[in-house]
């Protein structure tokens, strides 16, 4: 019920939120994004670390298809669903400063993506994760779209149609899955995800529905070389939005990898996993390479996110322990690092009209706040030890390594090809001459400071004691790699 | 059965209240014998009856696919309400026409015998050429009503020729007589059975602009007015599927391995056809009469891989499309009538292009959000009734084994999110005009039911499933 709770609890604060008028809409919205997380805490605290799914539900949906409408948290799902309710009130808050017409609809947006994102990250039927995996894109298009800079109406609507054309083919995968479970009296299939993982499909048939699931899912991380949509989308569309697609939205394609592809075609990945590895990794060199000559902080931002990604995928599918356990804890910490730096980014911004780095400089001497958070936001991102970052990519890169070391070695540069382009951004902008722009810059105000604060808690949290995170998800990760390893056996 | 005999007497009666110095009582008056003949037809729920010597019959999926009709007709009726104001427009005569035409669409229906068939689309398609010429003022309206009866006279003689053969071949014009036929005679069935199919087949995708048969389509659309667009893209669709579905399923299963190649190349052209032409467009009437060719499209898909699901994902579909439909161009109307240009002679032409729209959501949130919600809908997004719609339609083409098609249909779905975004990105993202566009309250009322429809079938699909 506590997933239902969170799913459906969103939704009707956003409506409510759709009548307010005025600029109190904002605390409202504060309010329900803190009551969000406070059960998602609740939940991940009383979470039993074990493989089974909890606080579940579940009703009849369609019944003449036997389809469900069935939802849980499990050991795969548990961090994802804290972070989604630990991003939204700090991307809330980090508004408090800023202005935007039509407030109500503008939180009213991000709520309903936040109940979007909580179901896609607990539905345990496949039509339903479907359905909210969809819902998510219609509020952060339209927030995209409404809100967001200049050119923002081909850009969102190129990201919009790349994404839904991904997921069409997934939805072809789902009803093929469908359509092989077993049969019986009283409902015909089932669309249950436990149901598709006891399938023994054809090798053929795995292969395809491999890409029909892969492309969905490369596309919304993305990974190379579906990644055309996404820094556009990223710098125009507003902060609050790009917060949520990078810090939150991205995870549920990786989140798809582990979900679906693994288990449902381990024979598929066999054959596939390799070319998804080596694009990933042709993605983390790439992303890294690219945003080492951005000039913009926020296309930068979001070339790095793309190069971490790809790392997460990349661990995803060396199909080791080590990577997977990596894979979940750097989605939290990626999703706590990237909101804080685009948050930086956006306050940057915010008083000085501009985000190109040849247009900064000298911020520090009258910032010490802000140069202290973004500091640690920054030694996050390239994965200093004692940082979030680096439990994850040092798990990660653990299991690419594991893999194939060759890989693993062309992986582990985007630790240095991020200190490069991460060290550059906070020089160019914070140290140096001061130029016309950020002469008389401001220190944070205290409603930024607190958008801050807690995200640097749980930057060294998870940074020193990572054993909160790991212990929840590892019985989940052990229990499906043992599972991967026999039904692939089985398969053969 | 009963909703025909009502339908016949009412339209009289309206023909004749048409005498009144007053119009105001003909919409109440079509309303509510609209609303009288939906009650009636679910008297005999859960019975199945046969008519007229077994030449109609009425069991609960008739009843369900009446009843779509009769709502989507009641709804474009209730938004028809100015005619009050036109000084040429004859509603008493609109009117009972349209209630005239729903009895053929409702044979078409629960036919049992081909002759049936044949009186049905010869009465819904006869309604259907005056309604297209109804603004006689207008050349375009003129040229479309001529091009479609032109085209539907021809058509209707391959109908009546496919017929013909048919009953040559078995000897029966009975749904039943030529399914044993077709079932039994396995080895040599004659070539005058097939020939007969096909020509009947030709008839009804003509009716439901199917390609290679819908050049009719956008300049018909196009030139009736809109309020018959709606009735038109509607009705028609939903009775000519209800009929191809009783034909194939009933009659021709038989010879399944023979019809459905045919029709899986119609259905793949038709969803190319209208979905890359509708991309093309300026004009929102003529995207929404190229959108209609490619849901016919997807419609044939779950035609073409009858199966269990069948029957079920075409009622679903039927009702998702009719409803988005109806609610997009009652929207239309009251943009193109009061959003409209002046040209240099000094005469008011309405504006139907995609401009139109601009700026919308904001003077008229609730317009703007009707609107969007048919057009996420008629794209296939979910939480929208057109989501399931499409979603049935592509199980069932995957129990059959389809891939090939299905990959057809979700390439074009793709392409199918680019023109209806358009409406959605003029309305909420571009400025536009300021004057604020009225809206009768209950014209209002329609428009919000089918929003609610709309998103409460897209939660809650399963809410259908117990009606038949």
């Amino acid at each position: 019920m506590l997933t239902l709770f969170l799913i459906l609890f969103p939704v009707v604060a956003a409506t409510l939120i759709l009548l307010l008028q005025g600029e109190r809409v904002k605390q409202v919205a504060l309010v329900a994004a803190l009551i969000e997380l406070a059960v998602a805490g609740f939940a991940f605290s009383r979470f039993q670390p074990d493989s089974t799914s909890q606080f579940g539900f579940d009703y009849p949906w369609i019944g003449s298809l036997g389809i469900r409408f069935s939802a849980g948290i499990d050991g795969i799902s548990v961090l994802l669903v804290l972070l989604t309710g630990l991003i939204v009130p700090f991307i809330v808050l980090s508004t408090f400063d800023r202005s935007y017409e039509r407030p109500n609809l503008f939180y009213a947006l991000m709520l309903y993506m936040q109940a979007a994102l909580v179901g896609v990250f607990t539905a345990r039927d496949g039509f339903l994760f479907y359905l909210f995996f969809e819902a998510a894109l219609i509020p952060i298009y339209f927030l995209a779209a409404m809100w967001g800079g200049e050119n923002r109406i081909p850009v969102t609507f190129k990201f919009f149609v790349y994404t839904i054309f991904g997921s069409l083919f997934m939805l072809l995968a789902l009803v093929y899955l469908y359509y092989q479970t077993p049969a019986t009296a009283t409902a015909p299939h089932s669309s249950a995800i436990v149901d598709f993982y006891k399938l023994k499909l054809t090798p053929e048939a795995q292969n395809w529905v491999f890409w029909a699931f892969f492309i969905a899912f490369a596309i919304k991380m993305p990974i190379f070389p579906f990644h055309t949509w996404q820094p556009d989308t990223y710098v125009e569309s507003p902060t609050p939005a790009t917060m949520l697609l990078a810090g939150i939205m991205l995870k549920m394609g990786v989140y798809g990898l582990i979900r679906f592809i693994l288990p449902v075609v381990p024979l598929g990945v066999e054959t596939w996993g390799k070319t998804a590895i080596i694009l990933s990794v042709i993605g983390i060199l790439y992303g890294s390479i690219i945003a080492i000559r951005q000039r913009d902080m926020k296309r930068l931002i979001a070339y790095s996110s793309f190069s971490h990604v790809g790392l997460m995928a990349a661990g995803v599918f060396s199909q080791t322990e080590t990577g997977m356990q990596g894979a979940l804890v750097q989605m939290l910490a990626h999703g706590i690092n990237v909101v804080g730096m685009f948050f930086v980014a956006d306050v940057i911004f915010s008083r000085t009209n501009t985000r190109q780095l040849d247009q900064l400089g000298g911020i520090t001497r009258t910032t010490p706040k802000l140069t202290v958070f973004f500091m640690v936001m920054l030694l996050g991102s390239v994965a200093l030890p004692l940082t979030n970052g680096f439990v994850g990519e040092f798990l990660l890169l653990h299991g690419v390594f594991t893999y194939n070391h060759y890989l693993g070695l062309a992986a582990g540069f985007t630790i240095i090809f991020g200190a490069v382009y991460m060290l550059r951004m906070f020089q160019k902008s914070m140290f140096g001459p001061t130029s016309s722009r950020t002469e008389s810059f401001a220190d944070l105000t205290s409603s930024e400071s607190w958008v801050f604060i807690p995200l640097v808690v749980m930057v060294f949290w998870i940074g020193i004691y990572p054993h909160t995170f790991l212990k929840v998800t590892e019985p989940a990760v052990a229990n499906l790699m043992k599972y991967i390893g026999t039904t692939a056996v089985s398969l053969k | 059965m009963l909703p025909i005999v009502l339908l016949s007497v009412f339209g009289i009666v309206l023909l004749f209240l048409g005498f009144l110095k007053s119009k105001t009582v003909l919409l109440p008056a079509t309303l509510l014998f609209l609303s009288l003949a939906l009650v009636v037809n679910f008297l005999d729920w859960n019975k199945t009856y046969l008519y007229f010597n077994d030449m109609l019959r009425t069991n609960n999926l008739t009843m369900v696919l009446t009843a779509i009709i009769l709502g989507s007709a009641f709804m474009v009726v209730a938004l028809s309400s100015k005619f009050m104001d036109d000084e040429s427009a004859q509603p008493a005569e609109y009117y009972s026409i349209i209630l005239f035409s729903l009895v053929g669409a409702i044979m078409m229906v629960g036919f049992e015998n081909l002759i049936m068939l044949f009186v049905g689309v010869e009465i819904l398609s006869v309604a259907m050429y005056v309604l297209t010429g109804s603004d006689k003022r207008n050349l375009r309206s003129n040229e479309a009503a001529l091009k479609y009866f032109l085209m539907g006279a021809f058509t209707t003689g391959i109908l009546l020729f496919g017929i013909a053969l048919l009953y040559g071949a078995t000897g029966s014009f009975t749904l039943a007589g030529i399914r044993g036929y077709a079932a039994n005679a396995q080895m040599g069935l004659s070539l005058l059975l097939y020939v007969g199919l096909l020509m009947l087949l030709i008839g009804l995708l003509f009716k439901v602009s199917a390609a290679p048969f819908h050049f009719w389509t956008p300049d018909v659309y196009d030139g009736a007015p809109t309020i018959f667009t709606a009735f038109m893209s509607t009705v028609v669709k939903t009775a000519g599927f209800a009929a191809l579905f009783r034909l194939l399923s009933v009659s021709f299963v038989g010879v399944y391995s023979f019809w459905w190649t045919i029709l899986a190349i119609i259905t793949a052209i038709t969803l190319v056809a209208g979905n890359i032409t509708a991309v093309y467009q300026n004009s929102f009437k003529r995207m929404m009469s190229y959108s209609s060719i490619s849901h016919a499209g997807y419609l044939l898909l779950g035609l073409a891989a009858l199966g269990t699901q069948t029957k079920q994902a075409i009622v679903f579909y039927s009702l998702a499309y009719s409803v988005a439909t109806i609610s997009a161009f009652g929207v239309l109307l009251l943009v193109a009538q009061q959003r409209s240009t002046q040209t240099f002679s000094g005469e008011g032409v309405t504006s139907e292009n995609f401009d139109a729209f601009n700026g919308l959501a904001r003077q008229n949130p609730l317009l703007g959000f009707a609107m969007a919600v048919s057009m996420l809908s008629l794209a296939g997004i979910p939480l929208t009734a057109g989501f399931w719609g499409k979603f049935y339609m592509f199980s069932t083409a995957v129990e059959r084994g389809q891939i090939w098609l299905l990959v057809v249909a979700v390439l074009m779905s793709a392409v199918g999110i680019y023109y209806y975004f358009r409406v959605i990105i003029a309305m909420y993202f571009r400025e536009g005009a300021t004057e604020p566009i009225r809206v009768a309250p209950f014209y209002q009322y329609v428009l919000l039911a089918a929003t609610i429809l709309t998103i409460g079938l897209g939660i809650a699909p399963g809410l259908l499933e117990g009606l038949f």
